[in-house]
């Protein structure tokens, strides 16, 4: 190996300065809260968007970084090494409200069977609002309205839609993060925002 | 013209998609298709675009938040004590 990178390199230069590039990570534990608890606190508090629930996986994260250190095998910096961890986190706890909570609070807008299925519920058809309703939209207690909404989506569709909508990120992403397929982000953001588009009618528009 | 055929609930489904700018042009088009016959679904659409506007205007009003200096100090005694139970 080494002789055929000399004989297409007789000076080596290039082998030599990768050589010297590639030094090992370490871990240094006790200083982990001081940098890196911000950092983790940001990256899950845009996924989670619950401080308690946030200060809790990072926490747990830093307990799990604890334990598998001696797994730790210096490719990657600590950073990326807490985030790959923190990843789980998140993953575990979207599972856990997808299978808990998240199924018996979704309200259905059409007919799910039957000849009818695909229609819209009668009660769930949407009402015209009012004439000025599209004046107002930097008002900011429709934006608190708003947030109020979100906030009464079952746990899993509150966060998938906040990711899409509210952070920007991609389809791609999310998926990967949550560990889902792009036909379940979809339904996910449909069922939210049906389920939005009736609590803003409800609570905003036609009071 | 039975491909073209949507139910509301595809509809919705195509018109939530688009408010992403991901909607493909033949989905479009079945959705304008559906307009035709639906004014149900036409009003959804209007009502989905303006709740997307006002998503956007209030993108930037939340705020970032960190943890407190408490909060941090609490963390990071917890963190020393399991770090004693694992020595």
């Amino acid at each position: 190996m080494f002789d055929y990178i000399y004989a297409q390199n007789p000076y080596n230069v290039k082998a030599t300065y990768c050589m010297e590039n590639v030094q090992k990570h370490t871990l240094n534990p006790d200083k982990w809260i001081d940098l890196y608890s911000d950092y983790l606190f940001n990256y899950t508090i845009a996924r989670v968007n619950k401080t308690e629930i946030a200060k809790d996986l990072v926490q747990e994260t830093f307990f799990a970084g604890l334990k598998a250190m001696k797994n730790f095998e210096g490719k990657a910096s600590e950073r990326t090494w807490l985030i790959a961890i923190l990843k789980r986190k998140i993953i575990d706890y979207y599972r856990k409200i997808n299978s808990t909570k998240g199924k018996a609070e979704v309200r259905m807008n059409f007919y799910s069977d039957g000849e009818n299925e695909g229609d819209w519920l009668e009660e769930r058809v949407p009402q015209t609002w009012g004439s000025d309703a599209d004046k107002e939209i930097e008002n900011e207690e429709l934006g608190e309205a708003l947030t109020k909404c979100i906030e009464k989506l079952p746990e899993k569709y509150a966060m998938v839609f906040r990711m899409k909508t509210i952070q920007d990120f991609d389809t791609d992403e999310i998926c990967k993060e949550l560990d889902i397929t792009a036909s379940n982000l979809w339904v996910i953001i449909h069922r939210a925002r049906t389920q939005l588009r009736k609590c803003m009618e409800d609570n905003w528009f036609i009071k | 013209m039975s491909k073209f055929k949507i139910t509301c609930d595809e509809a919705t489904t195509i018109c939530d998609k688009s408010q992403y700018g991901k909607a493909t042009i033949m989905e479009i088009i079945k959705l304008r298709i559906h307009f035709l016959g639906c004014k149900i679904c036409a009003l959804y659409t209007k009502q989905n675009t303006l709740l997307s506007k006002i998503l956007n205007t209030n993108k930037g009003g939340s705020a970032i938040c960190s943890m407190s200096a408490e909060e941090k100090e609490e963390m990071r005694k917890r963190f020393q004590e399991e770090s004693a139970k694992l020595q």
